[in-house]
C-alpha cells in the first residue's frame, strides 16, 4: 500500500498539453470512477487547474500504479498516447508524494508562490472525492494535513503577501502599454475565478470603467454590480470589445471565444489604439493567432507565468521557511501512517490471544464442572493473565519501536511469529485498514526476509 | 573659452553615451546617476561654450552647419533633461544622447563659420534656428518611435529583459511620439517660411526648387501627412513609429546632402 502522485504542472507541460488533460467539474465523478476502476488503485484524487493535472492515489504496489495512472490519464483526450505524456509527467510515492502535495498546497509549487487560490482548487478536489467516495482513511487524513499545512504556511511565513498573482501579473504587464489606467476600460468575459481577481486587481489600480460578459445574463448582471461596471450581453461582447482596452477572458469554454478577426476588426475600430487581452482560460478561449494582429497584445496563462518567474527573488526566503514546515509536516504524516500499520496488528494480536484464552477457558471449565462460580473465575483470570503477560511486551515494543526506521520491520516479525495472517478480527480502523491489512499479507515473504537481523 | 567648454561637453557626453548604453543593458541605479550627472554637466558646458561664442563673436556672422549642429545637439539634450525631470524616465537618455553626441561630433569636424554670403544674418538666424528646433522635434519623434518599436517588439514575443522593465508604456511612447511632432512641424513650418523669405531677400525668389529646397518641402509634406492620418484615420502607434522613423531618415538625409554639396547655411 503506497501513497503515489503523477500528473503535470506548468513546470513540465505546455498549456497545449495541459489543457488537453484538464477535466472538467461534471466529469470529474466519471473519471474518479475510472481511475478507482483500475486494479490495485484503492484510493484517489484527482487535482485538475490551469496549472496542473494530478492524480494522487493509494496503489498496492509502485511500478504498477504509476502504469496505471499514466494509462488514465492518457485516456482523457483521444489524441493522447501513453508515450507522448511520459516527458511531461513526474512521479513521486511515499514521503516525495505526501511532500509535494503539501508543497502545492501551500502553493510552494505554483505559478505564483503563495498564491491563495491553489488551497481552494484541493479542498475542492477534496469535496467531490468525498461526494463519489474515491477517497479512503490515507488519502483523507494526507489531504485534510495538507489543508492544515498550507493554512499554517499561510499564517506563519510572508509568503502570500509576498506574492506576485498571476492576475496582478496582468495589471503589471498592462502598466507597460497603458501608462494610466484610470481611464481606460476593461471587460472582463466570464466569471472565472482568476479573472474576477484580477479584475478586483485592475481596479484597485485604478480602472473605472468596467464591462462584464456571462453565458448567464442573471450572472453577468451581478458580477457587473458588485465592480460597480455594466453588462454587456454574452452575444454581443465580440461587436463591444472595441470599446475595451484590456479584454480579461475566462470562461469555461472548450473552444475558441475570440478570434483574430474579432481583434483585427475591433483594433480598427479602435484606430489603432492598443488593446491587452489576456487569456486566463485553460483551454484557451482566446485564439493564440490574435498574436499576429498589430497594436493587440495576447498574454495566456503561460505568458503571465513566464513573467512572474522573474519575480520570485523577494519570496525566496519565505519560501524556505515554508518549505521547512512541510518537512516537519511530512514527519507527523510519516509517523502516523506508519501507526496506521502498526494498530492494526495490535488489535489482530489481542484478538487472537482473547480468541486462544477463551476457547482454552471453555475447554477446561467443560472438563472441571464441580467448580464454584468464584473457582471459575480465578481459572478465568489466570488464563487472562498469562495470555496478557505473553502479549504484553510485544505490545509496547512494537507501539514504541513503530516511528523507527524499522518500524515495519517489527511488524513484520510480530506479524509472523503470531502467525496474524489472516488479520481477522481487526475491525477497529474499518475496511480501509482490512484490506490494508491483506495487501500488506501479500507482499510480505520479501519484506520478512529482512527482519532476522535485528 | 568657446572651444575648451565645447571639447569639454563632446568628452562628457561621449563617456554619458557609453554609460547610458551599459544601463540599458544593467539594472543599475549608480549607472543611471552617472549618466545623467554627466549629461547635466556636458550640457552646462555646452551652454557656456555657447554663449561665450556669441558673446566672443559680436559681430553678427550668419550661422553655418557647425552652429546649427550645435544648437541641435543642445536643443536635444534641453528637451531631454526637462522630459526627465518631468517623468524620471532614465531610458529615454540611452537614445537621445548618443544622437546629441553624433550631431555634436558631426558640427566639431565643420568649420565654425560659412563663408559670408548674404548681408541678411538676421532672418537666417531665425530660419536656421526655427528649422532646427522642428527638427529637434522629429529627432524626439523618432526617438520615441524607435524606443516604442523596441517595446513593441518585447511585448509581443514576452521577452521580459532589463530593456523591457526599462522601457515605459507602449501609450506614453506614442502620446511622447504625437507631442513631438504636434510641436516640431509649426516650427518647421516657420522655419521652411523664413527660409523662403531670406531666400527671397537674397536671391530674389522665394523658391527656386533646388534639391535642399524641394526635400525641405517633401519633408514638410510627409510630416504632415503623419500628422493628419494620426488625427483622421488612425495612424498612432506602430505605424506612427515606423513613419516617424522614416520621417527622421529623410530629414537627416536632407543635411547630409546640403552639408555635401558645402552649400553653407541651411536653405
Amino acid at each position: 500500500m503506497h501513497i503515489v502522485v503523477v500528473g503535470l504542472s506548468h513546470k513540465t507541460a505546455p498549456v497545449e498539453i495541459r489543457e488537453k488533460l484538464a477535466i472538467p467539474e461534471s466529469r470529474m465523478g466519471e473519471a474518479l470512477a475510472r481511475l478507482c476502476s483500475y486494479q490495485g488503485v484503492r484510493e484517489g484524487i484527482l487535482l485538475s487547474t490551469c496549472n496542473r493535472v494530478e492524480v494522487y492515489a493509494v496503489v498496492d504496489e509502485i511500478e504498477g500504479g504509476y502504469g496505471r495512472i499514466q494509462e488514465f490519464l492518457a485516456d482523457a483526450h483521444l489524441s493522447l498516447s501513453s508515450e507522448q505524456l511520459t516527458p511531461h509527467l513526474y512521479w513521486h510515492q511515499g514521503d516525495r508524494a505526501i511532500s509535494h502535495l503539501f508543497r502545492v498546497a501551500s502553493s510552494l509549487d505554483s505559478m505564483i508562490v503563495g498564491e491563495s487560490q491553489i488551497l481552494g482548487q484541493i479542498k475542492d478536489a477534496f469535496e467531490i472525492a468525498l461526494t463519489h467516495k474515491s477517497t479512503g482513511i490515507i488519502l483523507n487524513k494526507v489531504v485534510k494535513k495538507a489543508i492544515s499545512v498550507a493554512k499554517r504556511v499561510r499564517t506563519e511565513t510572508k509568503i502570500a503577501e509576498m506574492a506576485v498573482s498571476v492576475s496582478y501579473a496582468a495589471v503589471e504587464l498592462a502598466k507597460k502599454i497603458f501608462s494610466d489606467l484610470s481611464e481606460k476600460t476593461v471587460l472582463l468575459v466570464g466569471a472565472g475565478e482568476m479573472a474576477k481577481l484580477a479584475a478586483r486587481h485592475f481596479i484597485a489600480s485604478g480602472v473605472r470603467h468596467v464591462r462584464v460578459t456571462t453565458r448567464n445574463p442573471q450572472h453577468g448582471m451581478e458580477l457587473a454590480d458588485r465592480f460597480g461596471g455594466t453588462a454587456v450581453p454574452f452575444e454581443q461582447f465580440r461587436e463591444d470589445m472595441a470599446s475595451a482596452d484590456i479584454v480579461l477572458v475566462s470562461t469555461g469554454a472548450a473552444h475558441y471565444l475570440v478570434s483574430e478577426d474579432d481583434v483585427q476588426r475591433s483594433v480598427k475600430q479602435r484606430m489603432n489604439r492598443p488593446m491587452f487581452l489576456i487569456d486566463i482560460s485553460v483551454p484557451r478561449n482566446i485564439d493564440p493567432a490574435v498574436r499576429h494582429v498589430d497594436n493587440a497584445f495576447l498574454f495566456d496563462i503561460d505568458d503571465l507565468k513566464a513573467r512572474v518567474e522573474q519575480n520570485r527573488g523577494g519570496r525566496l526566503l519565505e519560501a524556505e521557511k515554508a518549505e521547512q514546515m512541510v518537512v516537519d509536516e511530512v514527519g507527523i504524516v510519516r509517523q502516523w501512517l506508519q501507526s496506521l500499520e502498526v494498530t492494526p496488528t495490535i488489535m489482530a494480536l489481542r484478538t487472537k490471544a482473547d480468541e486462544i484464552k477463551r476457547a482454552e477457558v471453555e475447554k477446561t471449565l467443560g472438563r472441571l464442572a464441580n467448580l464454584s462460580e468464584s473457582e471459575r473465575e480465578l481459572v478465568e483470570a489466570m488464563a487472562s493473565s498469562i495470555v496478557n503477560k505473553l502479549i504484553h511486551n510485544t505490545m509496547v515494543t512494537l507501539k514504541t519501536e513503530v516511528n523507527s526506521s524499522d518500524g515495519a520491520a517489527f511488524v513484520e516479525a510480530a506479524r509472523r511469529f503470531f502467525s496474524l495472517g489472516d488479520a481477522a478480527g481487526s475491525s477497529v480502523n474499518g475496511s480501509a485498514v482490512e484490506s490494508h491489512i491483506q495487501s500488506r499479507e501479500e507482499t510480505t515473504p520479501k519484506a520478512g526476509a529482512k527482519t532476522p537481523d535485528r | 573659452m568657446a572651444a575648451m567648454f565645447f571639447m569639454v561637453t563632446m568628452a562628457l557626453y561621449f563617456a554619458a553615451t557609453v554609460s547610458f548604453l551599459a544601463y540599458l543593458l544593467w539594472p543599475s541605479d549608480a549607472l543611471s546617476k552617472a549618466s545623467l550627472g554627466m549629461t547635466a554637466v556636458g550640457f552646462a558646458a555646452h551652454t557656456i561654450a555657447l554663449v561665450a561664442r556669441m558673446v566672443g563673436t559680436a559681430d553678427v556672422s550668419p550661422p553655418g552647419f557647425h552652429e546649427a549642429l550645435s544648437f541641435f545637439s543642445w536643443m536635444l539634450i534641453l528637451v531631454f533633461l526637462a522630459v526627465e525631470f518631468r517623468h524620471r524616465l532614465h531610458v529615454l537618455g540611452s537614445f537621445i544622447v548618443p544622437l546629441a553626441l553624433v550631431s555634436l561630433v558631426s558640427a566639431a569636424a565643420l568649420p565654425e563659420t560659412a563663408p559670408t554670403l548674404s548681408p541678411v544674418f538676421r532672418t537666417l538666424w531665425v530660419h536656421v534656428t526655427l528649422s532646427m528646433l522642428g527638427t529637434v522635434g522629429f529627432a524626439i519623434a523618432f526617438v520615441a518611435g524607435l524606443m516604442y518599436l523596441i517595446q513593441d517588439r518585447l511585448l509581443k514575443s514576452k521577452r521580459f529583459n532589463v530593456l523591457y522593465s526599462k522601457l515605459p508604456a507602449l501609450d506614453f511612447l506614442d502620446h511622447l511620439n504625437q507631442q513631438s511632432i504636434v510641436m516640431g512641424f509649426p516650427l518647421l513650418t516657420l522655419g521652411i517660411i523664413t527660409g523662403a523669405l531670406s531666400a527671397e531677400f537674397s536671391r530674389g525668389s522665394y523658391l527656386s526648387w533646388n534639391p535642399e529646397q524641394t526635400w525641405a518641402l517633401v519633408t514638410w509634406v510627409f510630416y504632415f501627412a503623419v500628422l493628419l492620418g494620426r488625427l483622421t484615420v488612425g495612424w498612432r502607434a506602430k505605424r506612427a513609429a515606423y513613419l516617424t522613423i522614416i520621417g527622421f531618415a529623410g530629414v537627416i538625409l536632407t543635411l547630409i546632402g546640403v552639408v555635401l554639396k558645402g552649400h553653407g547655411p541651411v536653405s
